[in-house]
């Protein structure tokens, strides 16, 4: 972003890679296949690289307002220091913070979830899907809380995959009756409190009753989590955790 | 010696309705002893949601057979309401059947609500066949303690006897049952009593007439101490429920002042607090009174119906937490602080007791994994989560008692800009990775 400004030039938009989308080995590959179709499409881009810092979800969802707000200041600060006006993210929370909970604090942007913006692109023509080798196989979608109920976007994703002449098969529990994969409110960087079951298998539970190849996400945690759970019912030499943005890069042979 | 039925009536009304205010003022106080939330916002899609979740019953029905059998006894409670009008009419004024004299409308009217009124009673059967006989899951969570039970099944049971009682009332009614018009049940069940004598029929009927008006005014101060308050909270909740996004949780203006002030470089650190500087405010909530004035309101609203816990993650895995549960935790507590209240004219004295801890537990807190799907099953716009969120602003902020797992999270974002501790110079380090 620094060398953008230091051009005097606008990016199309900011890509906020988020924490996970950072640092996260799983999560950085979600990253750079964003980051091929930004290219491809010839999107303008940049990214605040070392200057970027936790939206303060999970803080906030801990209770922590204090570190939230502190967070979200400093963000803003550096987001309005370089006059940012679209941003997109691929991650659901990061998402949710900066759209819902950063105007008050003085931050407003437009912001779009990953695979928004890739159906943007797509519906303008900058960009082509090809089903490739996902054509034909059986998908389903686990909704992101943060990306589904808490922000009503169902059909981008939805979208996507049926871009890749995939066949898309419905859990029981889909779209606003989506049922979580047990991460957020901070639940990511904790053991879970007692009971009878991770609510992680739960849900993979789910998923392995549509019988899919592939379990697609749009959400780094929630890939983490239905990864895990595969892993559980050991079922990871037979079905694939992975985001939308991948599948797309891959059923091109980006 | 003619007016005593009307006196005697005049006075069940009054000390009938009169209780029932008595107890709707109380509940007002105790709604009102909740922090203050502007809600003036957005007027018209506030009514839009009240007109559509309320008054059209729109998530009710997501669960097609509960939906559509609740729908029948909401339109069953309100239409056939127009008949009690005339029952009070006719018993002031010593009147019988006062709106006969409409005609031939009044026939295709006390046809209808006999017709509904049977549709109640079967609807209400099979309600108490699925609380009692199938044993949903929902109805049998471990909150779902003998009182809730009870009161469930008491409101059904009163449900069943005032339709019985309305549809008797009409079959006694030998000059109603005589006109033949409107009496589409009611037809049906008169040649029960053809045996009795006139005098013996008209006393079933006055009968009826009597405890149908006395159960009706029984039952609505019933309301105040049952579940069934959502009949009429349902409306005020829906109106004052949440129209942000489900992922927006709200902003404390409180800290937002305070990290104003760290951020600003002007501001002497050193500064001794004006002398009339106010308190600064608690963060978050131990007990009720630190709740929004909505989350109490949604505490009365709740009818305890389960949709939220049988959604819930957390309790679909055998966690302890259930939505419901911080419902009805949060109403119980606020009833109790109400009648401390009411024994200490009205000031409330502190019983070493308070909603943490002694009603909702850190550990129901902690299993939250916010994910909305309670406040997406509520028929009746009641947000859980926020009073979560707000219980665990005070664990952490007043208490610093997070678990240790999410303090060394928080630590690590407090460090390196990170949930993890990862260094931040290392951010941007994907791009050159292949």
């Amino acid at each position: 972003m620094a060398e953008f400004m230091a051009q005097g030039k606008q990016p199309e938009v900011l890509f906020w890679v988020g924490c996970a989308g950072s640092f996260d080995d799983r999560a950085k590959k979600i990253t750079k296949a964003f980051v091929k179709l930004l290219n491809k499409a010839n999107v303008e881009f940049a990214v605040l690289g070392t200057e970027e810092s936790c939206t303060g979800d999970p803080a906030k969802r801990s209770g922590n307002e204090f570190l939230f707000q502190m967070q979200a200041v400093t963000n803003i600060e550096v987001l309005n220091a370089y006059e940012v006006k679209k941003i997109v993210t691929a991650c659901p929370h990061c998402f949710n913070t900066i759209n819902n909970e950063y105007p008050q604090l003085g931050g407003k942007y437009e912001v779009m979830h990953h695979t928004q913006f890739l159906k943007t692109l797509l519906d303008d023509g900058r960009l082509t899907v090809e089903g490739g080798k996902f054509k034909g196989k059986r998908i389903t979608f686990h909704d992101p809380c943060y990306l589904g109920r808490a922000n009503n976007v169902y059909e981008a994703p939805r979208d996507l995959i049926q871009k890749l002449e995939a066949e898309l098969v419905e859990m029981k529990n889909c779209k606003r009756n989506g049922l979580c994969c047990g991460a957020g409110g901070a639940q990511m960087f904790k053991e879970p409190e007692k009971g009878d079951k991770d609510i992680n298998v739960e849900r993979t539970e789910q998923a392995l009753e549509v019988k899919p190849e592939i379990v697609a996400t749009g959400c780094p945690f929630c890939n983490t989590m239905m990864t895990d759970g595969v892993k559980v019912k050991e079922k990871e030499s037979e079905i694939e955790v992975m985001d939308i943005a991948e599948m797309i890069v891959q059923a091109q042979d980006l | 010696m003619n007016y005593i039925p009307n006196i005697l009536f005049a006075i069940a009304l009054i000390v009938g309705i009169g209780y029932f205010a008595k107890n709707v003022k109380k509940l007002i106080r105790n709604i009102k002893l909740g922090q203050d939330v502007d809600v003036c916002d957005n007027k018209s899609q506030r009514w839009k949601n009240m007109t559509l979740i309320a008054l059209g019953q729109s998530k009710m029905v997501r669960r097609p057979v509960a939906g559509f059998l609740h729908v029948i006894v909401y339109v069953g409670f309100v239409v056939i309401n127009i008949e009690v009008l005339e029952i009070i009419i006719d018993g002031l004024l010593g009147t019988h059947r006062i709106f006969s004299s409409i005609g031939s409308l009044y026939g295709v009217l006390i046809g209808a609500f006999e017709i509904l009124a049977i549709l109640v009673f079967i609807s209400v059967i099979v309600f108490w066949i699925r609380r009692n006989i199938i044993k949903l899951n929902r109805f049998w969570k471990n909150e779902m303690t003998s009182w809730p039970k009870n009161d469930a099944n008491y409101i059904l049971y009163f449900e069943m006897v005032l339709m019985t009682l309305f549809l008797i009332m009409n079959a006694t009614d030998l000059h109603f049952q005589d006109l033949n018009s409107g009496n589409v049940i009611s037809q049906y069940i008169a040649p029960l009593f053809s045996g009795l004598s006139e005098d013996i029929i008209h006393l079933i009927e006055r009968g009826a007439w009597w405890i149908h008006i006395l159960g009706i005014l029984v039952f609505l101060n019933y309301l105040y101490f049952s579940k069934h308050l959502h009949i009429l909270l349902a409306f005020p909740n829906t109106y004052y429920g949440k129209i942000n996004p489900k992922g927006q949780l709200n902003n404390l203006e409180a800290v937002t002042n305070e990290v104003k002030m760290m951020m600003d470089p002007n501001i002497d650190p050193f500064a001794a607090p004006a002398e009339d500087a106010p308190m600064p405010a608690k963060f978050g909530a131990s007990d009720v009174q630190d709740l929004s004035w909505v989350n109490l309101l949604n505490a009365y609203t709740c009818t305890e119906c389960g949709r939220c816990t049988s959604e819930c993650p957390a309790n679909q895995t055998g966690k302890a937490l259930s939505p419901r549960k911080i419902m009805m935790d949060t109403r119980d507590r606020l009833e109790e602080v109400g009648k401390n209240m009411d024994a200490n004219k009205g000031d409330f004295k502190d019983d070493g007791k308070q909603l943490l801890d002694d009603y909702i537990t850190r550990e129901e807190l902690w299993a939250c994994t916010s994910c909305n799907a309670c406040t997406e099953a509520c028929p009746v716009s009641i947000d859980p989560l926020s009073i979560i969120i707000e219980m665990r602003r005070y664990l952490v902020m007043e208490q610093s008692a997070a678990p240790v797992e999410l303090n060394n999270m928080m630590t690590n974002i407090e460090n390196n800009g990170a949930p993890w501790p990862y260094n931040q110079m290392d951010r941007l380090n994907w791009k050159n990775e292949s």
